[in-house]
């Protein structure tokens, strides 16, 4: 795309509704986007910055990240050298962080619509009707390169930038979910990059007093360089109280409130969308600084503004600070902003407006108000003890004029910035397809031997040593608590609720990023399907290597392609998501982990279904069957990798009608009420850990039965720790209910089993050989506790 | 009953306790901004909720424990008004005075967040009388600083006048080392004043106050709150 030169564009007050995803503002209040009569305009502005800063150079344009040909763009847009303040600018808002410019192309191709999603990509976080005049907003972020560097203030501030995400939009956040992955346990800074995260997340999320209740960990050693910290936030807002980021309204103030501005952070969304290297040590000034008291305050403000009519239009300043804040918000609105940096709320003397500018100081919101409201919700921020300052108002040039000293600083059209960055078609590969595992050909393991070291391997160890460092039941309303399949918040005085999972299994995505990013969906789907949700929607977060290799490339777009393929098969929309790439070190990268997030709705909580057995000689059932009846597949299962010590073959096929059949059987039994007394979604590690994890969760042991018909088809470990998709185990109360359940599966075509029954303190596999369950859940609980407390050397 | 919840800056649990006080006697507390300088007279219970007040910045419940509205409560639970404080709230009045001892960081350093037995050691009071003394009842737990400390003297005056409320302990009842989650002396997990009439303790009896939530637990303090105070 040819960058188009932009003078002083003709203003157009409201965005067209077919180029830009805004929904009206509110439509009972008539003059938000008049024009202010008491205000007077700013003289006329100075085509050419008169400050003395230093004029940009081809060298300094490197420097920023910015490639020759987005440099001569800038020159083009421009007509003239940019300075210092103007190239820092540019090169944040063409990050790759901010702007999406590889993958651009690829995301516009996933579903985004349904006749529940009130607001898609492209605000601050989507949006979705759960009825009763309430919606439920949610997004996930990455904040991996931060995380790494510092893993404490990387994973709080992490924390507190997706919460300012949900906020922003007018809701309170009722929960927190994260999704972790760190490199081998045998790499030396894993111990401290882990307990550093977890501190960081639950010294943020608790303080502000929103429960963490979910969320995934992986050890892989392709992670060893470069950790994945992705945060979600899901919350509640009235339907009719949605806010959003376009401004509006000539001579309407801008308002900076929250913390003041410091020196920290500066370039964060820069260094977040380059590799790492030797040096990355040194980028630790760039990580920003989390302080959750005064996020919690800022909540409580903001919502209390929300609740009156004072807000145009609210955005928080997250990467790239009140850069992308501000022109994000007048590029929406496709108006321009007259800005006074001496206004800005500062933490320290003698800042530039580079520095200003840049800053990813946290805990800070921009918003537009209508005029005459200045002092209304000036006194809410004084009352929560908050900075509080007018900085600008609208114009209708089209600019971004800061102004600091007397001087103009800086000069820049929004629109070439904001809308026309740089889009690439980066050339890619498709990924080599792995052969399919024969379960024939893999050898056999005695059973319990397997058991006990899945049960024990870091991937599917209890995460109980983190979750307790997370208040995960503050505000009251948590029905869920971690470690089932979904977690389980309650909407506050109602006896509904919104389950919410994250799911990736990122060895798939590495045989496979095609069917691999199709399991994550399926299994978000499951997740929820599993505590009786009906699915809604969907967030992602795309963490990639670098986009310039072609088979790096080829990932992402083969991932996306199963994303959508998926989301489509499931009537379940991406609503919301964040693109994470250059997760690569020293050319090293990680495996391609296309994490979901995803949130459901249960329409009556006294028939939500958890996974733990709830009494003694209750029939257990498998639901579903392998892909075309074989079975068994041990392509890419962690029976695989951790007894086998293999990570070969072809990961699982996810046939999604399959899915969507057996899921939506699985969900009338639960919502039938009075049947299904368990239910637990088959995933890692197989049916018989599934098995041990529901044992342990209810501390009653099972006697599994394999079936004498069917004895033959597949050798016992395939079936026992085969990774088929779509299948869930239940249980039921009694005899005459696994006879309803066999034949309500019967009429919906879905396979159905009996497979054991509950009962004792040990699990059993056809006959006397037995495993305790005080024996598994030694094991199944001690290795993260054994190893965060076994120390060692801590680099 | 008329109650009022203490709201700090920074306070996360006072819509939690405000819904189980709520649920027990049917009557809305009063929210109380820290900044009241004038209290109602007719309030019948002061509760200082869970959260992090003021940050916690310098140490749990310092800060909040100046705080305008505390001068008044500390005036009332003088005069005889009840007063109870849960977690953070707990800290704040030990820092106020109101109570005896500190809350130290926890002895692991990390934050916990589980549940935990307690062991009723006496129901002789408005908060316990729906209790047995002896009784084992399950609360859960949130904090960073719980880890109760109390010199050998205070610790003496505490068990001489009854004044200790529950101690952490196992599913059966037996106060073990084992069962103790932070390090507080004596697995003390709540006192009370010397009057009996002021409660602090570090479980949060408003989490397992619903079914719904996984237990009954804490509902009992507040039903016997209601009765007593109505």
């Amino acid at each position: 795309m040819k960058p188009k030169r932009v003078g002083l564009p003709r203003v157009v007050r409201r965005p067209s509704p077919a180029t830009e995803p805004v929904p009206d503002m509110n439509e009972s209040d008539g003059n938000e986007g008049e024009p202010n009569e008491s205000w007077a305009p700013p003289p006329p502005v100075a085509v050419v910055p008169r400050s003395p800063q230093p004029a940009a150079t081809p060298q300094i344009a490197t420097e920023h990240g910015l490639s020759d040909e987005e440099y001569q763009r800038v020159l083009s847009i421009l007509g003239r050298t940019p300075n210092l303040t103007e190239l820092g600018i540019f090169s944040v808002m063409w990050s790759e962080h901010c702007s999406y410019k590889s993958s651009k192309k690829w995301l516009k191709t996933l579903p985004t619509t349904a006749p529940w999603v009130v607001c898609g990509p492209g605000e601050n976080a989507g949006v979705v009707d759960i009825g009763d005049g309430l919606v439920v907003i949610f997004k996930m972020e990455s904040h991996n390169h931060p995380s790494f560097i510092e893993p404490y203030q990387g994973a709080a501030t992490g924390v507190g930038g997706i919460l300012r995400d949900v906020f922003t939009m007018g809701a309170r956040p009722v929960a927190n979910l994260n999704a972790l992955r760190f490199g081998s346990p045998d790499h030396p800074r894993t111990r401290h990059l882990v307990a550093g995260v977890v501190a960081g997340i639950g010294g943020y999320g608790n303080c502000v007093g929103v429960p963490t209740v979910g969320g995934e960990v992986n050890f892989h050693p392709s992670y060893n360089g470069n950790i994945l910290v992705n945060a979600m936030t899901v919350g509640i807002a009235p339907r009719d109280r949605i806010f959003y980021s376009a401004a509006s309204g000539v001579g309407n103030p801008v308002v900076y409130v929250g913390s003041k501005t410091g020196r920290d952070g500066i370039h964060g969304a820069t260094m977040a969308s380059a590799e790492f290297n030797a040096d990355s040590e040194e980028k630790r000034p760039t990580v920003q600084v989390g302080d959750p008291f005064t996020e919690k305050l800022l909540i409580e403000a903001c919502l209390e503004l929300m609740a009156t009519d004072a807000i145009v239009a609210i955005q928080d300043m997250g990467a790239a600070g009140l850069t992308s804040s501000s022109f994000e918000m007048a590029s929406k609105g496709k108006l321009g902003i007259d800005m006074d940096l001496d206004a800005v709320p500062m933490r320290e003397t003698g800042m530039t407006p580079y520095e200003l500018m840049l800053s990813e100081s946290q805990e800070r919101m921009l918003m537009v108000l209508k005029p005459g409201k200045e002092n209304l919700a000036q006194a809410i921020f004084r009352k929560w003890e908050l900075d509080f300052a007018v900085i600008g108002h609208l114009t209708d040039t089209g600019r971004m004029v800061l102004r600091m000293g007397g001087a103009v600083v800086a000069d820049l059209p929004i629109d070439p910035l904001a809308q026309a960055s740089p889009e690439y078609d980066r050339p890619w590969v498709p990924t080599r397809r792995q052969p399919v595992i024969k379960p024939d050909d893999v050898p056999g393991r005695d059973w319990r031997q397997a058991l006990g070291k899945l049960m024990a391997c870091p991937d599917l160890v209890s995460r109980r040593w983190i979750w307790e460092q997370y208040d995960h039941m503050v505000m009251g309303d948590t029905v869920q608590r971690p470690g089932g399949d979904a977690a389980v918040i309650r909407i506050h005085g109602r006896n509904r609720g919104l389950a919410m999972t994250t799911d990736c299994t990122p060895r798939y995505c590495l045989a496979d990023p095609k069917e691999g990013a199709k399991q994550a969906v399926a299994e978000a789907w499951r997740n929820l399907t599993a505590v009786g949700a009906r699915p809604l929607a969907v967030t992602d977060n795309l963490n990639f290597g670098n986009p310039q290799k072609p088979e790096i490339m080829g990932q992402l777009v083969e991932a996306i392609a199963g994303m959508a393929e998926a989301c489509r098969a499931l009537d379940f929309p991406v609503v919301s998501g964040n693109v994470s790439l250059y997760n690569e070190t020293s050319g090293q990268a990680i495996l391609p982990t296309p994490t979901i997030g995803a949130v459901g709705i249960i329409d009556d909580l006294g028939r939500m279904a958890t996974l733990a057995f709830k009494g003694e000689n209750q029939p257990v059932l498998l639901i579903g069957d392998a892909v075309g009846g074989r079975g068994g597949w041990l392509g890419q299962s962690l029976y695989m990798r951790e007894v086998l010590d293999s990570e070969d073959g072809a990961p699982p096929e996810v046939n999604l009608q399959i899915e969507r059949r057996n899921g939506t059987l699985v969900r009338e039994l639960i919502e039938r009420g009075g049947i299904v007394t368990a239910c637990h979604d088959i995933a890692d590690g197989g049916l018989l850990v599934a098995l041990a994890e529901m044992a342990l969760a209810g501390d009653i042991g099972v006697a599994v039965a394999t079936d004498p018909a069917s004895a033959h088809a597949q050798p016992l470990h395939a079936w026992l720790f085969g990774e088929d998709q779509g299948r869930y185990i239940l249980t039921v109360a009694d005899d005459g209910a696994a006879d309803a359940v066999m034949r309500a599966s019967a009429e919906k075509g879905v396979p159905c089993r009996r497979i054991g029954l509950t009962g004792g303190d040990e699990i059993t596999v056809d006959g006397p050989d037995a495993m305790t369950l005080e024996e598994i859940r030694t094991l199944h609980e001690g290795w993260l506790p054994d190893y965060m407390n076994a120390g060692g050397p801590i680099v | 009953m008329k109650t009022a919840v203490i709201v700090f800056p920074g306070s996360n649990c006072d819509r939690d306790v405000a819904v189980a006080l709520e649920r027990s006697s049917g009557q809305a507390p009063d929210m109380l901004w820290h900044r009241e300088t004038e209290v109602p007279r007719d309030i019948d219970l002061f509760v200082v909720p869970g959260g992090f007040a003021y940050g916690d910045y310098l140490r749990a419940g310092a800060v909040a424990a100046h705080s305008p509205v505390m001068r008044e409560v500390k005036a009332r639970a003088d005069e005889g008004t009840p007063v109870l404080g849960i977690c953070n709230g707990f800290q704040v009045l030990t820092e106020a005075g109101l109570l005896p001892g500190v809350l130290m960081p926890n002895m692991g350093l990390r934050f916990l967040c589980r549940d935990v037995y307690l062991l009723v050691e006496s129901h002789d009071s408005l908060f316990t009388d729906r209790y047995d003394t002896d009784q084992v009842i399950r609360l859960p737990i949130a904090h960073h600083d719980g880890n109760y400390f109390v010199d050998d003297d205070t610790l003496k005056r505490l068990q001489d006048h009854e004044q200790i409320a529950f101690r952490y302990c196992d599913a059966d009842g037996a106060v073990t080392a084992a069962a103790n989650p932070n390090g507080s002396r004596d697995n003390i997990a709540g006192v009370f004043n010397r009057e009996r009439r002021v409660l602090g303790l570090m479980p949060h009896p408003e989490r397992l106050a619903d079914p719904l939530l996984g237990g009954i637990d804490g509902k009992p303090m507040f039903d016997c709150l209601a009765e007593a105070l109505s």
